[in-house]
């Protein structure tokens, strides 16, 4: 019987292993990197993250909307409540109706969510030529690889290789599902100047605003890091009580 | 031995209404097999997950909206601004699949020990309503979020009703609420998803009715013999199975802290859009062998009838094992068929996870039509010829060896 079961974990562990990863065929690969939140003590580092909001609302912003994120979340990223405040304020945000009936505009404040480029979804397309830049909240717990994934893209961009027609319109990416993006190369070197002096490479701002879309994908994982520490070794305490414990009690039956 | 006490208030209510002595017959002196391996914790250990599905179930439901504008937001919101909602949702969805990681290997203890054989066998049945509801309940849970593959399943699975001749539109649109999936649709699954457990709840407590009257099976697989085969249940079982939930517990915790997504597709954080169909449209793990075998048949009403059959088999199950000896440890051959028929529904996993193309269309038939093999053609056979290996005179007997002092602690046996 132990021969069976241990023939039937390691067939379980195959098929847990052929089963996830067969979906990515075909496209490049994507590099992983190391990132500051991996692993079970990851946090995330808070000078990448106000750098890559910084990518975000300069460049990104222009076109993707953030939309499950509220100006009020920056505190998590190291911005204090004056400057959330000052920030949210730069934005006129459509409210109302007023008394008279009116929708009127006012200053953001920090629980308004972040501003969306375009009023709505065809209003977005009109301007793209049919093509909907997707909102950026959940974009890196949306695509395979995460981060990586991200990262790659947005240093992906490359000369089409000989033979393959790519539309006018459309740009090609290496890590693109398909390699025709709509999307143009959005970053260049020395785009944005970072206030701590962080030289704003293509490589820099793709590393830093991939930083930013985990933490805005996962707002929580430090928390959970955290609790999930306590909770497990919490449990592995009880776990060798218990053992102990149904050991002593088992004792006479055996 | 009737339940004693000294508190007049325990008297009264017991007096009334039986309670603790039920609890006293049923948990604490109820006689169990004295030799019960690990494997027999997998049973009250899906009961517990049961309970935190639906206790966290009932706070994520305080806080979701089921409306087709709303939900995705909703489960945003849940994550991000509801007080420890990251943790109930990750364990919620985390625990799904822990149910059928645990149920799964339950059954398949039952597969190898004959737990399913005379007198078990309504108890056998019940445990497969068991998965079907879970089923049923797993599959509407996903579609709540409403994100893209939620969206797509439910058009995939809801769609196979329309193999149905005659009626099979009029199901679907029935079963819609409308001509195609939309807020009527997404009302109901949340609707049943928050009733079915409760129907769990109920089939569940059958199924132990059914497991306390004739007692837990054994890794021998033979009937206990007097009281020295016995234990109570309380302090034995009640300690290796609260043993088991940490160890269990410890696994989940690192899944659910540590590798919340792993299990999940990325796809799913994409709102649900009728207009993008996603590249590779797949349910949870749990239910991809079943999908697997819905694409072996090239023939939508065969593939949705086969899907079917592969769960209704198990009720011919009984009396398809034609050996009378219960225990697979005392049977050279089933053992091997046994082992092959567990790699059999890996590899339909690793199919059902796959586009069925190439290698995997041809592979994934032939595990198909394994699958119904070993239940219709092999188990038969092998209980015909094969010769078992001699079975032991009782439970004591190669637990404590020959002549050994008799058990310490003997329990009644239930009359």
């Amino acid at each position: 019987m132990r021969k069976q079961l241990t023939a039937a974990a390691v067939a379980l562990l195959l098929a847990a292993g052929l089963g996830g990863p067969a979906f990515a065929a075909a496209e490049e690969a994507v590099p992983s990197q190391h990132w500051s939140f991996f692993g079970a003590f990851g946090t995330y580092d808070r000078a990448a993250l106000q750098r890559g909001y910084q990518v975000y609302k300069e460049v990104c912003a222009a076109c993707h909307s953030m939309k499950y994120l509220a100006f009020r979340n920056l505190e998590d990223i190291g911005l204090n409540e004056a400057e959330v405040k000052a920030l949210a304020a730069e934005f006129q945000i459509a409210d109302g109706p007023n008394d008279k009936g009116e929708m009127f505009e006012r200053p953001g404040r920090p629980s308004d969510h972040f501003k969306p480029p375009f009023p709505n979804d065809q209003a977005a397309r009109a301007a793209f030529g049919g093509a909907l830049p997707p909102d950026l909240s959940l974009m890196a717990k949306a695509r395979p690889g995460g981060p990586d994934y991200t990262a790659a893209l947005l240093t992906g961009f490359k000369d089409a290789p000989a033979g393959f027609k790519v539309p006018e319109g459309l740009y090609y990416n290496e890590y693109f599902p398909g390699h025709k993006i709509a999307m143009p190369p959005p970053l260049s070197d020395g785009q944005v100047t970072f206030a701590d002096g962080t030289k704003a490479s293509v490589q820099q701002m793709s590393r830093d605003v991939s930083t930013f879309l985990m933490w805005a994908a996962e707002p929580k994982l430090e928390d959970r890091h955290r609790l999930g520490l306590k909770v497990v070794i919490f449990l592995l305490v009880l776990c060798g009580l218990f053992f102990f414990a149904k050991r002593k009690i088992w004792a006479e039956v055996h | 031995m009737a339940f004693q006490t000294n508190s007049k208030l325990v008297k009264w209510i017991d007096y009334r209404l039986p309670i603790f002595t039920m609890a006293q017959h049923s948990l604490i002196e109820y006689p169990t097999p004295k030799n019960l391996s690990y494997l027999w914790n997998f049973g009250s250990l899906a009961g517990i997950v049961l309970v935190i599905q639906i206790v966290t179930g009932i706070v994520l439901a305080m806080h979701y909206t089921p409306h087709i504008d709303f939900a995705f937001a909703s489960v945003e919101h849940i994550m991000r601004d509801v007080n420890y909602g990251w943790l109930l949702r990750y364990m919620h969805a985390n625990g799904a699949s822990a149910f059928f990681f645990v149920v799964y290997i339950h059954i398949f203890r039952g597969f190898y020990y004959g737990s399913y054989k005379s007198p078990r066998e309504v108890l056998w049945f019940l445990g497969i309503l068991i998965l079907l509801v879970m089923m049923a309940t797993a599959f509407m849970g996903y579609v709540l979020p409403w994100g893209q593959m939620s969206y797509w399943g439910a058009t995939v699975i809801t769609n196979l009703f329309s193999a149905i001749p005659v009626v099979g539109e009029h199901i679907v649109t029935w079963l819609w609420g409308g001509y195609s999936i939309g807020n009527p649709t997404l009302n109901r699954f949340f609707s049943l998803h928050y009733l079915l457990p409760f129907v769990l709840v109920g089939l569940v407590m059958l199924h132990l009715m059914a497991l306390h009257q004739h007692g837990s099976n054994n890794p021998l697989g033979i009937d206990r013999k007097g009281p020295q085969d016995s234990i109570p249940f309380h302090p034995y079982y009640t300690v290796k199975d609260l043993f088991g939930l940490m160890v269990f517990l410890v696994v989940f915790s690192i899944l659910m802290f540590y590798f919340p997504n792993a299990l999940g597709e990325p796809d799913n954080y994409i709102p649900a859009n009728p207009l993008v169909t996603p590249a590779h449209i797949v349910p949870e793990w749990y239910l991809l062998p079943f999908y697997a075998i819905l694409r072996s048949v090239p023939d939508k009403l065969g593939g949705v009838l086969l899907m079917f059959s592969s769960i209704f088999i198990l009720f011919l199950l009984p009396w398809l094992d034609t050996s009378p000896v219960r225990s697979g440890r005392f049977r050279p051959l089933f053992k091997q068929f046994f082992l092959i028929f567990i790699i059999d529904c890996c590899v339909l996993l690793v199919v059902g996870a796959n586009p069925p193309e190439g290698m995997f269309k041809i592979v994934g038939r032939i595990a198909t039509a394994y699958y119904f093999i070993h239940f219709l053609i092999i188990l038969p056979l092998v209980g015909w010829f094969e010769r078992p290996r001699p079975l032991p005179q009782s439970i004591s007997e190669p637990v404590l060896g020959a002549g050994a002092a008799p058990s310490p602690a003997p329990a009644r046996e239930k009359a």
